[in-house]
């Protein structure tokens, strides 16, 4: 699959977002970390600004951006338009949230309960967005077990990293944000590992044979039936050099996994603001690297239609 | 709504027949000439005279080399929209554009509800929707939708255009709900497939395998010419001069 930047950036962005917004709409709400209006106001702005920052970018890759509002119509069947529901549904608690914890300095109470539908609703989208990619038979690496929770997880690990980097940054550092931060991003490394090799080992049933309802022996592409790149060649059929692929791969464990953990680690041991500062680290490499991730994510995963070419 | 209806009263569809199919692309260009006016129009066309063309095209005939062990043989393969019994093209839609119709099954896109967020593409394994890049919307195939149920031309016109061009009439048009349909009994005759059967998305078109090969052509040669007794005289003459 074409990897699309808007699209890359969109899932990395929104993940972050909404992992960030589910921890301080709960830590928050329940008074684990206390109210302060600019850790606060820098805290959920950036969650909600990554938010839109990405659902922004994900009106860059169509055809017709201004008729977006029709894509809230179709809940009932489609999961891109329950991720657009769930998304803009999940401002208001957050909204609330802002509100009663940032700028009156509340906790406990309807705050609490808003920061938690908040972090409800987070949830709700993050699933939404996975399913989105779980939910496609023709692609198999996308249709898997594998996918709804890797978002999930990916999801918790960039929002925490980032949660720690924040508490640090306002000298509020707590021990077990950071613990958290550095226990999904091992799980993180661990489930990316275990989905690469999943995918390594998949027996796809859908073959040339099956895409041509030639039953046995073997099908060979002649010919195409045009002599440029198409639509489908473009948008589906796009490869990626196995050579590429392990190396990307390598990078990705460096920068996504690898890298932030030696920096969490280290945040333990280090005193304000080296604490901070490896912190910020951790999030900036950690973000590059889940953009590699999620590159990698479309350009490996292989649509059934290229079968038709010979690809 | 992209809910799909829970049946449909006709599932029209087309079944194309590999055995005849002789790879002319007739039933590309009907479709395009018929199509760049019709219900989708236009099928833009990108650079047409240039480098780098592209462009909208609802059927496409790729050519394989089927090897078995009775031998290889060159199989002509049109690929266009399955018009599916459970197309994942249509559920995926987020705006409500894409729609299998309730009345005869023909899969169809609404172009001023559809946004282009191409979803719809990549949840189908067939590769039957084209996004227009120039117009920034999805298309497909619409069975002729256009041509199918047009009083305005004569009754034995009313098929999809590349149904009415094809020379060696390798596709046909029918419903394929009704099993006692001339398409129907077609495909039960000659064992027709579903296309990717293992993904589930129940295709109304069929496809004909090509007829098991014989050897018939090869055991059958021409008998050598017998061996004529000379003759004397004129025609002995003419056998001889003939012979040098």
């Amino acid at each position: 699959m074409h990897p699309a930047f808007s699209v890359v950036f969109f899932t990395t962005a929104t993940g972050a977002g909404y992992g960030l917004l589910a921890l301080l709409g709960v830590l928050g709400g329940f008074q684990v970390i206390a109210p302060d209006f600019w850790l606060g106001f820098v805290g959920l702005g950036l969650a909600l600004g990554l938010i839109a920052a990405g659902l922004l970018s994900s009106t860059g890759h169509l055809g017709r951006p201004e008729r977006a509002w029709r894509a809230f119509s179709q809940w009932r069947s489609s999961w891109l338009s329950r991720e657009g529901v769930a998304s803009v549904i999940t401002f208001i608690p957050a909204g609330l949230f802002g509100i009663g914890w940032v700028s009156l300095g509340h906790t406990g109470g309807w705050v609490a309960i808003a920061g938690f539908l908040a972090a409800c609703a987070a949830v709700v989208t993050v699933c939404t967005t996975g399913m989105i990619y779980a939910s496609l038979r023709p692609i198999a690496q996308w249709h898997s077990r594998y996918t709804l929770p890797g978002y999930l997880i990916f999801s918790a690990m960039t929002g925490s990293v980032l949660l720690n980097a924040l508490l640090q940054a306002f000298g509020a550092a707590s021990m077990a944000v950071l613990a958290f931060s550095l226990l999904t991003t091992l799980a993180g490394w661990g489930w990316k590992l275990a989905t690469w090799r999943y995918n390594d080992r998949l027996e796809i049933p859908t073959t040339a044979n099956t895409a041509t309802g030639l039953a046995g022996g073997t099908v060979r592409s002649l010919e195409w039936p045009h002599t440029e790149e198409n639509y489908l060649l473009k948008e589906m059929g796009f490869r990626i050099a196995r050579k590429h692929s392990a190396r990307l791969r390598q990078i990705t464990q460096l920068l996504a996994f690898a890298l932030p953990v030696l920096l969490l680690a280290a945040t333990f041991a280090l005193p304000w603001p080296f604490a901070a500062i490896f912190s910020v680290l951790a999030v900036m490499v950690q973000f590059a690297g889940m953009l590699v991730e999620r590159w990698l994510f479309f350009a490996e995963a292989k649509h059934t239609v290229t079968l038709y070419y010979g690809r | 709504m992209t809910c799909l209806p829970a049946n449909t009263d006709k599932k029209l569809g087309l079944v194309i027949d590999l055995d005849t199919c002789v790879g002319c692309q007739a039933c590309v260009t009907a479709c395009k000439e018929w199509n760049t006016g019709g219900h989708m129009a236009p099928l833009t066309d990108i650079d047409p005279y240039g480098g780098h063309v592209d462009g909208v095209w609802f059927n496409r005939v790729h050519s394989y080399e089927h090897t078995t062990e009775m031998g290889g043989r060159t199989v002509n393969f049109p690929r266009s929209c399955l018009h599916c019994d459970t197309p994942a093209c249509v559920t995926v839609c987020p705006t409500g554009a894409s729609y299998k119709r309730a009345s005869d099954g023909i899969v169809l896109i609404d172009e001023d509800k559809c946004i282009g967020c191409k979803l719809c593409s990549w949840a189908c394994p067939y590769g039957a929707r084209e996004f227009d890049t120039d117009v920034g919307v999805m298309k497909k195939c619409t069975l002729c939708v256009d041509r199918i149920y047009n009083d305005n031309l004569a009754e034995e016109d009313r098929v999809p255009a590349c149904v009415a061009a094809c020379p060696t009439s390798a596709r046909h048009f029918g419903d394929l709900g009704d099993p006692h349909s001339a398409v129907s009994q077609l495909v039960m005759e000659r064992g027709g497939v579903d296309l990717m059967p293992e993904l589930g998305y129940h295709p109304t078109n069929k496809y004909l395998p090509p007829r098991a090969q014989t050897q018939r052509a090869a055991s059958v040669p021409a008998k050598a010419l017998e061996p004529v007794r000379a003759e004397g005289g004129f025609l002995g003459w003419v056998d001889r001069m003939l012979s040098n």
